[in-house]
């Protein structure tokens, strides 16, 4: 059978009640990857979760809850690997700069950056277009 | 002993903060032991986990605790993934907690 590329670009409100819908879309792309030797299941839970991650941070800190502006989300899937993007037009911050969470010290937050950084094999934000763009990949076939 | 159970398929930030405040509401009435059961939670982001370690340490502030059961699997790496599972007693089913509460 041909492997064809997926492409998905989309957009939605800045709003967590899309968090879902866009999870879901990750999620049920992973699960009908036939390239992928390794758990399906557990690479559609992952996708699902960075993609929900990555959408709240784009929501709540970087266009600070604005329900007016829009989150722009693009998946990208070829033999070799899956890509997320998703942009946002806020101040940005340096995600080098963010420290893993401190599992001795029992805060509420700070575990977004650090489980995306676990789960994925590439991991870099940056500044594009008068915005931000955090990118995000999973090898697919390139593991050792 | 008083045990909520989660209704919901995800627990994620958008409605992470309703369990919060439920948490905190029923800490600040005076109960004091509290088993919130994840059997119908598929899905758990950060702000989830947050929600959860939010109670958890509001419990301690009141004298109490809070326990989770019925975590399925993908839900329990999370919690593995995070460390959070050295901090919560997490028990199979809601009788388990039960007998051990």
């Amino acid at each position: 059978m041909d492997r064809k590329e997926i492409e998905v670009d989309i957009k939605v409100p800045n709003q967590t009640r899309y968090l879902s819908l866009i999870g879901r879309i990750g999620e049920d792309i992973a699960k009908e990857l036939d390239r992928y030797d390794g758990d399906r299941d557990m690479l559609a839970y992952h996708i699902n979760l960075v993609l929900t991650e990555a959408m709240v941070n784009a929501i709540k800190h970087a266009n600070a809850n604005d329900p007016d502006k829009m989150v722009h989300v693009y998946i990208n899937i070829t033999d070799q690997d899956l890509l997320i993007r998703v942009f946002d037009d806020g101040q940005g911050f340096n995600i080098n700069s963010i420290p893993p969470p401190d599992f001795d010290q029992l805060e509420d937050r700070g575990r977004g950056i650090f489980i995306i950084k676990q789960l994925m094999d590439t991991v870099k934000y940056e500044k594009i277009n008068g915005g931000n763009m955090l990118e995000m990949t999973k090898c697919l076939r390139c593991c050792p | 002993m008083l045990i909520i159970f989660v209704k919901e398929e995800r627990l994620d930030a958008h409605n992470s903060n309703d369990l919060k405040g439920k948490m905190q509401e029923l800490f600040e009435q005076g109960k004091k032991n509290i088993l919130v059961d994840l059997t119908d939670i598929r899905f758990i982001d950060s702000s989830g986990l947050g929600a959860l370690v939010s109670g958890f340490k509001n419990a301690i502030s009141h004298q109490g605790s809070l326990k989770l059961s019925s975590l399925q699997p993908q839900v329990k790496s999370m919690f593995e993934l995070t460390r959070l599972h050295r901090v919560f007693e997490i028990f199979g089913s809601t009788a388990e907690a039960l007998e051990n509460f």
